[in-house]
Protein backbone atom coordinates (compact mmCIF):
# COMPACT_ATOMS: atom_id res chain seq x y z
CA UNK A 1 0.00 0.00 0.00
CA UNK A 2 1.21 3.50 -0.82
CA UNK A 3 1.03 5.71 2.25
CA UNK A 4 -1.02 8.94 2.11
CA UNK A 5 1.46 10.55 4.47
CA UNK A 6 5.10 9.54 4.64
CA UNK A 7 7.51 11.18 7.06
CA UNK A 8 11.13 10.19 7.42
CA UNK A 9 13.65 11.47 9.95
CA UNK A 10 11.75 14.67 10.67
CA UNK A 11 13.49 17.10 12.99
CA UNK A 12 12.57 20.56 14.25
CA UNK A 13 14.03 22.75 16.96
CA UNK A 14 13.00 26.12 18.36
CA UNK A 15 16.19 27.86 19.36
CA UNK A 16 17.88 25.38 21.66
CA UNK A 17 14.76 23.38 22.39
CA UNK A 18 14.39 20.24 20.34
CA UNK A 19 10.66 19.89 19.60
CA UNK A 20 10.93 16.97 17.20
CA UNK A 21 14.12 14.94 17.28
CA UNK A 22 13.69 12.14 14.79
CA UNK A 23 10.25 11.07 13.64
CA UNK A 24 9.42 8.66 10.82
CA UNK A 25 5.89 7.45 10.21
CA UNK A 26 3.43 6.40 7.55
CA UNK A 27 -0.32 6.97 7.42
CA UNK A 28 -2.46 4.91 5.06
CA UNK A 29 -5.59 5.75 3.15
CA UNK A 30 -8.86 5.52 5.07
CA UNK A 31 -7.41 5.04 8.54
CA UNK A 32 -7.57 7.12 11.69
CA UNK A 33 -3.97 7.54 12.73
CA UNK A 34 -3.26 8.97 16.18
CA UNK A 35 -0.09 10.61 17.38
CA UNK A 36 -0.26 10.25 21.14
CA UNK A 37 1.91 11.53 23.92
CA UNK A 38 2.11 14.09 26.72
CA UNK A 39 2.04 17.84 26.15
CA UNK A 40 5.34 19.05 24.74
CA UNK A 41 6.21 15.67 23.22
CA UNK A 42 6.29 17.12 19.69
CA UNK A 43 2.82 16.10 18.47
CA UNK A 44 1.68 19.49 17.24
CA UNK A 45 5.02 20.41 15.70
CA UNK A 46 5.10 17.13 13.80
CA UNK A 47 1.56 17.68 12.57
CA UNK A 48 2.20 21.28 11.53
CA UNK A 49 5.27 20.27 9.56
CA UNK A 50 3.20 17.64 7.78
CA UNK A 51 0.52 20.23 6.98
CA UNK A 52 3.15 22.56 5.56
CA UNK A 53 2.48 25.26 8.15
CA UNK A 54 5.91 24.90 9.71
CA UNK A 55 9.27 24.44 8.04
CA UNK A 56 11.17 21.39 9.32
CA UNK A 57 14.91 21.56 9.98
CA UNK A 58 15.51 18.13 8.56
CA UNK A 59 13.75 15.10 7.15
CA UNK A 60 11.47 14.35 4.25
CA UNK A 61 7.69 14.70 4.17
CA UNK A 62 5.26 13.63 1.49
CA UNK A 63 1.49 14.17 1.73
CA UNK A 64 -0.69 12.83 -1.08
CA UNK A 65 2.52 12.63 -3.08
CA UNK A 66 3.15 16.36 -2.57
CA UNK A 67 5.88 18.26 -0.79
CA UNK A 68 4.10 20.34 1.90
CA UNK A 69 6.53 23.23 1.48
CA UNK A 70 6.92 23.37 -2.30
CA UNK A 71 3.31 22.40 -3.17
CA UNK A 72 1.66 24.28 -0.29
CA UNK A 73 -1.10 25.82 -2.38
CA UNK A 74 -2.13 22.60 -4.07
CA UNK A 75 -1.97 20.71 -0.79
CA UNK A 76 -4.21 23.23 1.03
CA UNK A 77 -6.99 22.42 -1.43
CA UNK A 78 -6.73 18.74 -0.56
CA UNK A 79 -6.24 18.69 3.21
CA UNK A 80 -8.47 19.89 6.04
CA UNK A 81 -7.02 21.33 9.21
CA UNK A 82 -8.20 21.90 12.77
CA UNK A 83 -5.80 23.60 15.19
CA UNK A 84 -5.42 23.16 18.90
CA UNK A 85 -7.19 25.91 20.87
CA UNK A 86 -8.14 27.76 17.72
CA UNK A 87 -10.50 30.72 17.56
CA UNK A 88 -12.38 32.68 14.98
CA UNK A 89 -13.46 36.29 15.00
CA UNK A 90 -15.63 36.71 18.12
CA UNK A 91 -18.58 38.16 16.25
CA UNK A 92 -18.48 36.13 13.04
CA UNK A 93 -21.68 34.14 12.53
CA UNK A 94 -21.52 30.41 11.94
CA UNK A 95 -22.94 30.67 8.42
CA UNK A 96 -20.57 33.54 7.57
CA UNK A 97 -17.55 31.48 8.55
CA UNK A 98 -18.76 28.54 6.49
CA UNK A 99 -19.59 30.85 3.57
CA UNK A 100 -16.13 32.48 3.73
CA UNK A 101 -14.37 29.13 3.82
CA UNK A 102 -16.48 27.93 0.89
CA UNK A 103 -15.24 30.82 -1.21
CA UNK A 104 -11.62 29.72 -0.69
CA UNK A 105 -11.81 26.27 -2.22
CA UNK A 106 -12.45 25.06 -5.73
CA UNK A 107 -14.52 22.03 -4.74
CA UNK A 108 -17.00 22.39 -1.87
CA UNK A 109 -19.78 20.43 -0.20
CA UNK A 110 -23.33 21.60 0.47
CA UNK A 111 -23.40 23.95 3.48
CA UNK A 112 -26.79 22.92 4.84
CA UNK A 113 -26.01 19.22 4.70
CA UNK A 114 -22.67 19.79 6.39
CA UNK A 115 -24.15 21.92 9.19
CA UNK A 116 -26.88 19.33 9.69
CA UNK A 117 -24.35 16.52 9.85
CA UNK A 118 -22.47 18.38 12.58
CA UNK A 119 -25.61 19.39 14.45
CA UNK A 120 -25.11 23.11 13.87
CA UNK A 121 -28.27 24.04 11.90
CA UNK A 122 -29.81 25.77 14.91
CA UNK A 123 -26.63 27.81 15.39
CA UNK A 124 -26.40 29.20 11.85
CA UNK A 125 -26.88 32.79 12.99
CA UNK A 126 -25.03 32.57 16.28
CA UNK A 127 -21.83 34.54 16.85
CA UNK A 128 -18.73 32.43 17.32
CA UNK A 129 -18.21 33.83 20.85
CA UNK A 130 -21.61 32.54 21.97
CA UNK A 131 -20.94 28.91 21.00
CA UNK A 132 -20.11 26.27 23.60
CA UNK A 133 -16.75 24.51 23.49
CA UNK A 134 -18.26 21.50 21.75
CA UNK A 135 -20.08 23.66 19.20
CA UNK A 136 -16.88 25.57 18.42
CA UNK A 137 -15.04 22.33 17.79
CA UNK A 138 -17.88 21.09 15.59
CA UNK A 139 -17.67 24.30 13.60
CA UNK A 140 -13.92 23.80 13.18
CA UNK A 141 -14.58 20.27 11.97
CA UNK A 142 -17.11 21.69 9.50
CA UNK A 143 -14.51 24.18 8.24
CA UNK A 144 -11.96 21.40 7.93
CA UNK A 145 -14.39 19.30 5.87
CA UNK A 146 -15.91 21.98 3.66
CA UNK A 147 -13.80 21.12 0.60
CA UNK A 148 -14.08 17.35 0.92
CA UNK A 149 -10.41 16.96 1.80
CA UNK A 150 -8.63 13.67 1.29
CA UNK A 151 -6.81 13.99 4.61
CA UNK A 152 -8.07 15.72 7.76
CA UNK A 153 -5.75 16.85 10.56
CA UNK A 154 -7.27 17.15 14.03
CA UNK A 155 -5.03 18.54 16.76
CA UNK A 156 -6.17 17.90 20.35
CA UNK A 157 -9.75 18.01 19.18
CA UNK A 158 -11.51 17.33 22.46
CA UNK A 159 -9.19 19.01 24.96
CA UNK A 160 -11.24 21.00 27.43
CA UNK A 161 -14.57 19.46 26.45
CA UNK A 162 -16.90 17.73 28.88
CA UNK A 163 -17.34 13.95 28.49
CA UNK A 164 -20.67 14.25 26.71
CA UNK A 165 -19.40 16.69 24.08
CA UNK A 166 -16.28 14.56 23.71
CA UNK A 167 -18.34 11.47 22.91
CA UNK A 168 -20.35 13.40 20.32
CA UNK A 169 -17.11 14.52 18.64
CA UNK A 170 -15.78 10.94 18.61
CA UNK A 171 -18.87 9.87 16.71
CA UNK A 172 -18.21 12.58 14.13
CA UNK A 173 -14.59 11.58 13.68
CA UNK A 174 -15.36 7.94 13.03
CA UNK A 175 -18.01 9.21 10.61
CA UNK A 176 -15.32 11.10 8.69
CA UNK A 177 -13.24 7.94 8.41
CA UNK A 178 -16.27 5.88 7.36
CA UNK A 179 -16.79 8.25 4.44
CA UNK A 180 -13.34 7.35 3.20
CA UNK A 181 -11.31 10.31 4.47
CA UNK A 182 -7.97 9.67 6.10
CA UNK A 183 -7.71 11.18 9.58
CA UNK A 184 -4.45 12.17 11.28
CA UNK A 185 -5.06 13.26 14.87
CA UNK A 186 -3.11 14.06 17.99
CA UNK A 187 -4.31 13.52 21.52
CA UNK A 188 -2.97 13.16 25.01
CA UNK A 189 -6.10 11.25 26.05
CA UNK A 190 -5.42 7.55 25.92
CA UNK A 191 -9.10 6.69 26.09
CA UNK A 192 -9.71 8.83 23.02
CA UNK A 193 -6.86 7.18 21.14
CA UNK A 194 -8.13 3.74 22.07
CA UNK A 195 -11.72 4.49 20.99
CA UNK A 196 -10.91 6.30 17.77
CA UNK A 197 -7.63 5.25 16.29
CA UNK A 198 -7.00 2.40 13.92
CA UNK A 199 -3.31 2.85 14.57
CA UNK A 200 -1.39 4.95 17.05
CA UNK A 201 2.17 6.18 17.36
CA UNK A 202 3.45 6.98 20.84
CA UNK A 203 5.73 10.00 20.86
CA UNK A 204 7.89 11.26 23.68
CA UNK A 205 10.68 13.85 23.73
CA UNK A 206 10.35 14.24 19.96
CA UNK A 207 10.85 10.58 19.15
CA UNK A 208 8.42 7.78 18.30
CA UNK A 209 8.74 4.95 20.75
CA UNK A 210 6.07 2.59 19.41
CA UNK A 211 3.63 2.28 16.49
CA UNK A 212 0.75 -0.13 16.01
CA UNK A 213 -2.95 -0.77 16.55
CA UNK A 214 -4.06 -0.14 20.14
CA UNK A 215 -4.78 -3.89 20.53
CA UNK A 216 -1.34 -4.85 19.25
CA UNK A 217 0.37 -2.47 21.63
CA UNK A 218 -1.64 -3.65 24.60
CA UNK A 219 -1.06 -7.29 23.72
CA UNK A 220 2.63 -6.75 23.23
CA UNK A 221 3.44 -4.55 26.18
CA UNK A 222 0.72 -5.27 28.72
CA UNK A 223 -0.34 -8.91 28.40
CA UNK A 224 -1.41 -9.20 32.02
CA UNK A 225 -5.12 -9.76 32.66
CA UNK A 226 -7.10 -9.59 35.86
CA UNK A 227 -10.44 -11.15 36.75
CA UNK A 228 -12.27 -9.88 39.81
CA UNK A 229 -15.31 -11.75 41.09
CA UNK A 230 -17.35 -12.08 44.23
CA UNK A 231 -18.44 -15.36 45.71
CA UNK A 232 -19.67 -16.63 49.09
CA UNK A 233 -18.20 -20.11 48.57
CA UNK A 234 -15.39 -21.36 50.78
CA UNK A 235 -11.70 -21.67 49.83
CA UNK A 236 -12.17 -20.05 46.46
CA UNK A 237 -8.67 -18.60 46.23
CA UNK A 238 -7.07 -21.91 47.15
CA UNK A 239 -9.15 -23.78 44.59
CA UNK A 240 -8.03 -21.51 41.79
CA UNK A 241 -4.35 -21.37 42.73
CA UNK A 242 -1.99 -22.89 40.21
CA UNK A 243 -4.67 -23.94 37.75
CA UNK A 244 -4.04 -23.31 34.06
CA UNK A 245 -2.46 -19.95 33.39
CA UNK A 246 -3.49 -18.50 36.74
CA UNK A 247 -0.43 -16.81 38.21
CA UNK A 248 -1.91 -15.46 41.39
CA UNK A 249 -5.23 -15.83 43.12
CA UNK A 250 -6.07 -13.90 46.24
CA UNK A 251 -9.17 -12.89 48.07
CA UNK A 252 -10.67 -11.78 51.37
CA UNK A 253 -13.47 -14.31 51.62
CA UNK A 254 -15.87 -12.44 49.36
CA UNK A 255 -13.98 -10.64 46.59
CA UNK A 256 -11.30 -12.49 44.64
CA UNK A 257 -8.63 -11.15 42.31
CA UNK A 258 -7.15 -13.61 39.85
CA UNK A 259 -4.16 -12.57 37.77
CA UNK A 260 -2.59 -14.10 34.70
CA UNK A 261 -1.37 -13.32 31.22
CA UNK A 262 -2.44 -13.98 27.68
CA UNK A 263 -5.55 -13.75 25.56
CA UNK A 264 -6.91 -17.08 26.80
CA UNK A 265 -6.68 -16.21 30.46
CA UNK A 266 -10.23 -14.93 30.95
CA UNK A 267 -11.77 -17.93 29.16
CA UNK A 268 -9.70 -20.20 31.30
CA UNK A 269 -10.86 -18.56 34.53
CA UNK A 270 -14.48 -18.94 33.39
CA UNK A 271 -13.85 -22.62 32.65
CA UNK A 272 -12.29 -23.15 36.06
CA UNK A 273 -15.18 -21.46 37.79
CA UNK A 274 -17.63 -23.67 35.87
CA UNK A 275 -15.64 -26.83 36.49
CA UNK A 276 -15.25 -26.13 40.20
CA UNK A 277 -18.91 -25.22 40.47
CA UNK A 278 -18.12 -21.91 42.17
CA UNK A 279 -21.18 -19.73 42.65
CA UNK A 280 -20.35 -16.24 41.46
CA UNK A 281 -22.35 -13.14 42.39
CA UNK A 282 -20.35 -10.61 40.39
CA UNK A 283 -17.72 -10.90 37.69
CA UNK A 284 -15.58 -8.39 35.85
CA UNK A 285 -12.35 -8.32 33.91
CA UNK A 286 -9.62 -5.73 33.97
CA UNK A 287 -7.82 -5.49 30.67
CA UNK A 288 -4.87 -3.13 30.33
CA UNK A 289 -5.33 -0.03 28.23
CA UNK A 290 -3.06 2.22 26.20
CA UNK A 291 -2.62 4.16 29.42
CA UNK A 292 -0.89 1.11 30.94
CA UNK A 293 1.17 0.64 27.79
CA UNK A 294 2.27 4.25 27.97
CA UNK A 295 3.18 3.90 31.62
CA UNK A 296 5.19 0.80 30.88
CA UNK A 297 7.03 2.27 27.90
CA UNK A 298 7.88 5.63 29.40
CA UNK A 299 7.96 4.87 33.10
CA UNK A 300 5.53 7.64 33.93
CA UNK A 301 1.84 8.43 33.53
CA UNK A 302 0.81 10.65 30.64
CA UNK A 303 -0.63 13.38 32.82
CA UNK A 304 2.74 14.37 34.28
CA UNK B 1 -7.99 32.52 -13.94
CA UNK B 2 -8.37 35.11 -11.21
CA UNK B 3 -5.31 36.04 -9.21
CA UNK B 4 -4.75 34.13 -6.00
CA UNK B 5 -4.84 37.41 -4.09
CA UNK B 6 -8.53 37.82 -4.92
CA UNK B 7 -9.57 34.40 -3.68
CA UNK B 8 -11.90 35.16 -0.78
CA UNK B 9 -10.89 38.84 -0.77
CA UNK B 10 -14.30 40.46 -1.17
CA UNK B 11 -16.00 37.83 0.96
CA UNK B 12 -13.49 38.42 3.76
CA UNK B 13 -13.79 42.20 3.37
CA UNK B 14 -17.57 42.00 3.64
CA UNK B 15 -17.47 39.66 6.64
CA UNK B 16 -14.93 41.89 8.40
CA UNK B 17 -17.08 44.94 7.68
CA UNK B 18 -20.08 43.28 9.29
CA UNK B 19 -18.01 42.12 12.24
CA UNK B 20 -16.70 45.64 12.76
CA UNK B 21 -20.22 47.08 12.96
CA UNK B 22 -21.03 44.47 15.64
CA UNK B 23 -18.26 45.77 17.88
CA UNK B 24 -19.98 48.71 19.59
CA UNK B 25 -16.88 50.27 21.16
CA UNK B 26 -14.71 50.22 18.07
CA UNK B 27 -17.57 51.42 15.95
CA UNK B 28 -18.29 54.38 18.21
CA UNK B 29 -14.62 55.26 18.64
CA UNK B 30 -14.06 55.27 14.89
CA UNK B 31 -17.14 57.17 13.78
CA UNK B 32 -18.10 59.34 16.72
CA UNK B 33 -14.86 60.35 18.43
CA UNK B 34 -13.35 62.41 15.56
CA UNK B 35 -16.76 63.96 14.95
CA UNK B 36 -17.09 65.07 18.57
CA UNK B 37 -13.56 66.52 18.56
CA UNK B 38 -14.34 68.38 15.37
CA UNK B 39 -17.63 69.84 16.61
CA UNK B 40 -16.41 70.82 20.09
CA UNK B 41 -13.13 72.38 18.92
CA UNK B 42 -14.78 73.84 15.84
CA UNK B 43 -17.33 75.60 18.05
CA UNK B 44 -14.60 76.86 20.37
CA UNK B 45 -11.92 77.85 17.88
CA UNK B 46 -13.67 78.13 14.54
CA UNK B 47 -12.99 76.08 11.45
CA UNK B 48 -10.55 77.04 8.76
CA UNK B 49 -10.16 80.52 10.20
CA UNK B 50 -6.78 81.95 10.93
CA UNK B 51 -6.68 81.50 14.66
CA UNK B 52 -3.27 82.48 16.00
CA UNK B 53 -2.31 79.96 18.62
CA UNK B 54 -0.16 81.42 21.40
CA UNK B 55 1.33 84.05 19.18
CA UNK B 56 2.18 81.74 16.31
CA UNK B 57 0.82 82.64 12.91
CA UNK B 58 -0.02 79.05 11.93
CA UNK B 59 -3.74 78.33 11.90
CA UNK B 60 -4.97 75.48 13.99
CA UNK B 61 -7.75 73.79 12.08
CA UNK B 62 -10.01 71.34 13.96
CA UNK B 63 -11.08 69.86 10.62
CA UNK B 64 -7.51 68.75 9.91
CA UNK B 65 -7.15 67.41 13.45
CA UNK B 66 -10.37 65.43 13.05
CA UNK B 67 -9.24 64.08 9.67
CA UNK B 68 -5.92 62.97 11.18
CA UNK B 69 -7.77 61.45 14.13
CA UNK B 70 -9.87 59.44 11.70
CA UNK B 71 -6.70 58.06 10.13
CA UNK B 72 -5.16 57.38 13.51
CA UNK B 73 -8.19 55.60 14.91
CA UNK B 74 -8.08 53.37 11.83
CA UNK B 75 -4.47 52.52 12.66
CA UNK B 76 -5.17 51.80 16.32
CA UNK B 77 -8.13 49.66 15.39
CA UNK B 78 -6.05 47.72 12.85
CA UNK B 79 -3.24 47.15 15.36
CA UNK B 80 -5.73 45.95 17.97
CA UNK B 81 -7.49 43.62 15.54
CA UNK B 82 -4.30 42.06 14.18
CA UNK B 83 -2.90 41.51 17.66
CA UNK B 84 -6.13 39.95 18.89
CA UNK B 85 -6.28 37.75 15.79
CA UNK B 86 -2.72 36.66 16.31
CA UNK B 87 -3.11 35.95 20.00
CA UNK B 88 -6.35 34.04 19.49
CA UNK B 89 -4.89 31.87 16.76
CA UNK B 90 -7.29 33.35 14.20
CA UNK B 91 -4.41 34.39 11.93
CA UNK B 92 -2.96 30.92 12.22
CA UNK B 93 -6.27 29.34 11.27
CA UNK B 94 -6.73 31.69 8.31
CA UNK B 95 -3.19 31.01 7.16
CA UNK B 96 -3.93 27.28 6.98
CA UNK B 97 -6.49 28.00 4.26
CA UNK B 98 -5.75 28.95 0.66
CA UNK B 99 -6.11 32.60 1.76
CA UNK B 100 -2.96 34.54 0.99
CA UNK B 101 -1.53 36.67 3.83
CA UNK B 102 -1.77 39.73 1.58
CA UNK B 103 -5.49 39.07 1.18
CA UNK B 104 -6.04 39.02 4.94
CA UNK B 105 -4.25 42.33 5.52
CA UNK B 106 -5.70 43.81 2.32
CA UNK B 107 -9.26 43.05 3.41
CA UNK B 108 -8.66 44.80 6.73
CA UNK B 109 -7.18 47.82 4.98
CA UNK B 110 -10.23 48.09 2.72
CA UNK B 111 -12.53 47.89 5.74
CA UNK B 112 -10.54 50.64 7.46
CA UNK B 113 -10.61 52.84 4.35
CA UNK B 114 -14.34 52.27 4.01
CA UNK B 115 -14.98 53.47 7.54
CA UNK B 116 -12.57 56.36 6.99
CA UNK B 117 -14.77 57.53 4.11
CA UNK B 118 -17.96 57.13 6.16
CA UNK B 119 -16.43 58.97 9.08
CA UNK B 120 -15.16 61.76 6.86
CA UNK B 121 -18.53 62.09 5.15
CA UNK B 122 -20.20 62.52 8.55
CA UNK B 123 -17.60 65.13 9.41
CA UNK B 124 -18.11 67.13 6.22
CA UNK B 125 -21.89 66.95 6.53
CA UNK B 126 -21.72 68.14 10.13
CA UNK B 127 -19.34 70.89 9.07
CA UNK B 128 -21.68 72.11 6.34
CA UNK B 129 -24.53 72.33 8.84
CA UNK B 130 -22.74 73.70 11.87
CA UNK B 131 -20.19 75.96 10.27
CA UNK B 132 -21.85 77.32 7.13
CA UNK B 133 -19.68 79.27 4.78
CA UNK B 134 -16.28 78.04 5.94
CA UNK B 135 -16.42 74.49 4.52
CA UNK B 136 -15.35 75.51 1.03
CA UNK B 137 -13.01 72.59 0.64
CA UNK B 138 -13.04 70.41 -2.49
CA UNK B 139 -14.68 67.31 -1.03
CA UNK B 140 -13.19 64.79 -3.47
CA UNK B 141 -9.72 66.17 -3.26
CA UNK B 142 -9.89 66.28 0.54
CA UNK B 143 -11.29 62.74 0.74
CA UNK B 144 -8.54 61.47 -1.54
CA UNK B 145 -5.94 63.20 0.62
CA UNK B 146 -7.41 61.63 3.77
CA UNK B 147 -7.45 58.19 2.14
CA UNK B 148 -3.84 58.48 1.01
CA UNK B 149 -2.85 59.69 4.48
CA UNK B 150 -4.74 56.85 6.15
CA UNK B 151 -3.12 54.27 3.88
CA UNK B 152 0.34 55.62 4.61
CA UNK B 153 -0.26 55.81 8.38
CA UNK B 154 -1.84 52.33 8.26
CA UNK B 155 1.37 50.93 6.81
CA UNK B 156 3.15 52.17 9.93
CA UNK B 157 0.35 50.38 11.77
CA UNK B 158 1.38 47.13 9.99
CA UNK B 159 4.85 47.51 11.47
CA UNK B 160 3.46 48.12 14.97
CA UNK B 161 0.99 45.23 14.57
CA UNK B 162 3.84 43.00 13.44
CA UNK B 163 5.90 43.48 16.55
CA UNK B 164 3.29 43.95 19.30
CA UNK B 165 3.70 40.84 21.46
CA UNK B 166 0.14 40.50 22.78
CA UNK B 167 -3.21 42.22 22.45
CA UNK B 168 -2.74 43.70 25.90
CA UNK B 169 0.25 45.69 24.65
CA UNK B 170 -1.42 46.83 21.44
CA UNK B 171 -3.07 49.92 22.92
CA UNK B 172 -0.12 51.30 24.93
CA UNK B 173 2.42 50.59 22.19
CA UNK B 174 0.37 52.08 19.38
CA UNK B 175 -0.38 55.02 21.69
CA UNK B 176 3.31 55.50 22.39
CA UNK B 177 3.93 55.80 18.65
CA UNK B 178 0.80 57.67 17.65
CA UNK B 179 0.69 60.51 20.18
CA UNK B 180 4.27 61.79 19.76
CA UNK B 181 3.73 61.41 16.02
CA UNK B 182 0.69 63.63 16.28
CA UNK B 183 2.60 66.18 18.37
CA UNK B 184 5.39 66.40 15.78
CA UNK B 185 3.06 66.45 12.80
CA UNK B 186 2.92 70.23 12.38
CA UNK B 187 -0.72 70.28 13.32
CA UNK B 188 -0.22 72.32 16.48
CA UNK B 189 2.97 74.21 15.63
CA UNK B 190 5.13 74.32 12.52
CA UNK B 191 7.63 71.54 12.02
CA UNK B 192 10.31 74.14 11.23
CA UNK B 193 10.23 75.34 14.80
CA UNK B 194 11.24 71.95 16.15
CA UNK B 195 14.85 71.30 17.12
CA UNK B 196 16.87 69.94 14.17
CA UNK B 197 16.84 66.31 15.31
CA UNK B 198 13.10 66.30 15.93
CA UNK B 199 12.51 67.97 12.60
CA UNK B 200 14.38 65.16 10.85
CA UNK B 201 12.32 62.56 12.72
CA UNK B 202 9.12 64.42 11.86
CA UNK B 203 9.80 64.10 8.13
CA UNK B 204 10.16 60.32 8.46
CA UNK B 205 6.66 60.07 9.89
CA UNK B 206 3.63 59.86 7.63
CA UNK B 207 1.50 62.17 9.81
CA UNK B 208 3.74 65.15 9.08
CA UNK B 209 3.24 64.81 5.34
CA UNK B 210 -0.42 63.98 5.82
CA UNK B 211 -0.98 67.19 7.78
CA UNK B 212 0.89 69.29 5.21
CA UNK B 213 -1.11 67.79 2.35
CA UNK B 214 -4.45 68.12 4.17
CA UNK B 215 -3.76 71.72 5.17
CA UNK B 216 -2.81 72.52 1.58
CA UNK B 217 -5.86 70.87 0.08
CA UNK B 218 -8.06 72.55 2.68
CA UNK B 219 -6.57 75.92 1.76
CA UNK B 220 -7.42 75.22 -1.86
CA UNK B 221 -4.01 74.47 -3.33
CA UNK B 222 -3.70 71.61 -5.80
CA UNK B 223 -1.91 68.29 -5.31
CA UNK B 224 0.88 69.49 -7.57
CA UNK B 225 1.89 72.07 -5.00
CA UNK B 226 2.30 69.24 -2.50
CA UNK B 227 3.91 66.61 -4.68
CA UNK B 228 6.72 66.24 -2.16
CA UNK B 229 4.27 65.28 0.57
CA UNK B 230 2.36 62.96 -1.77
CA UNK B 231 5.59 61.28 -2.84
CA UNK B 232 6.69 61.01 0.77
CA UNK B 233 3.40 59.36 1.78
CA UNK B 234 3.75 56.84 -1.06
CA UNK B 235 7.39 56.11 -0.32
CA UNK B 236 6.70 55.71 3.41
CA UNK B 237 3.81 53.39 2.56
CA UNK B 238 6.12 51.24 0.41
CA UNK B 239 8.91 51.23 3.00
CA UNK B 240 6.70 50.45 5.99
CA UNK B 241 4.78 47.76 4.11
CA UNK B 242 8.01 46.11 2.99
CA UNK B 243 9.38 46.34 6.52
CA UNK B 244 6.25 44.81 8.04
CA UNK B 245 6.33 41.84 5.65
CA UNK B 246 9.87 41.23 6.92
CA UNK B 247 9.00 41.32 10.60
CA UNK B 248 5.41 40.04 10.53
CA UNK B 249 4.62 37.13 12.83
CA UNK B 250 1.54 35.02 12.33
CA UNK B 251 1.57 33.47 15.79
Amino acid sequence: MIPVIAVSNLGKRYGRTVAVDDVSLEVFEGEIFGLIGPNGAGKTTTMECVQGNRVPDKGKISVLGLDPQRNANELRQRIGVQHQEAHLQKRIKVWEAVDLWRSLYTKVVDTDALLARLGLEAKRNAWFMTLSGGQKQRLFIALALIHEPEVVFLDELTTGLDPQARRAIWGLVTGIRDRGTTVFLTTHLMEEAERLCDRVAIIEHGRLIEVGTPEELVRKHSPERTVVFTSDDANVAERMQGLGTVERAEGNGATYTIRGTGDDFVTEVINIIAREGIRVRGFRTEIPTLEDVFLKLTGHAIRD
Amino acid sequence: MRPRFLRGFWKLTWVETKIFTREPMGFVATLVMPLVVFIVLGRALGVGKRVPASGLDIPFNPAILAAVLIAISAVQSLVAIISIYREGGILKRLRATPLSPVTILGAHVVVKLLFTVISLTLLLLAGRRLFPGVMQVNVFSFTAAVLLSTLSILSLGFVIASVVPTARFAQPISGAVVYPMLALSGLFFPVERLPRAFEAVAYLLPTTHAVALLQGVWAGSGWGAHWVNVAALLVLFAVYTALSTKVFRWE
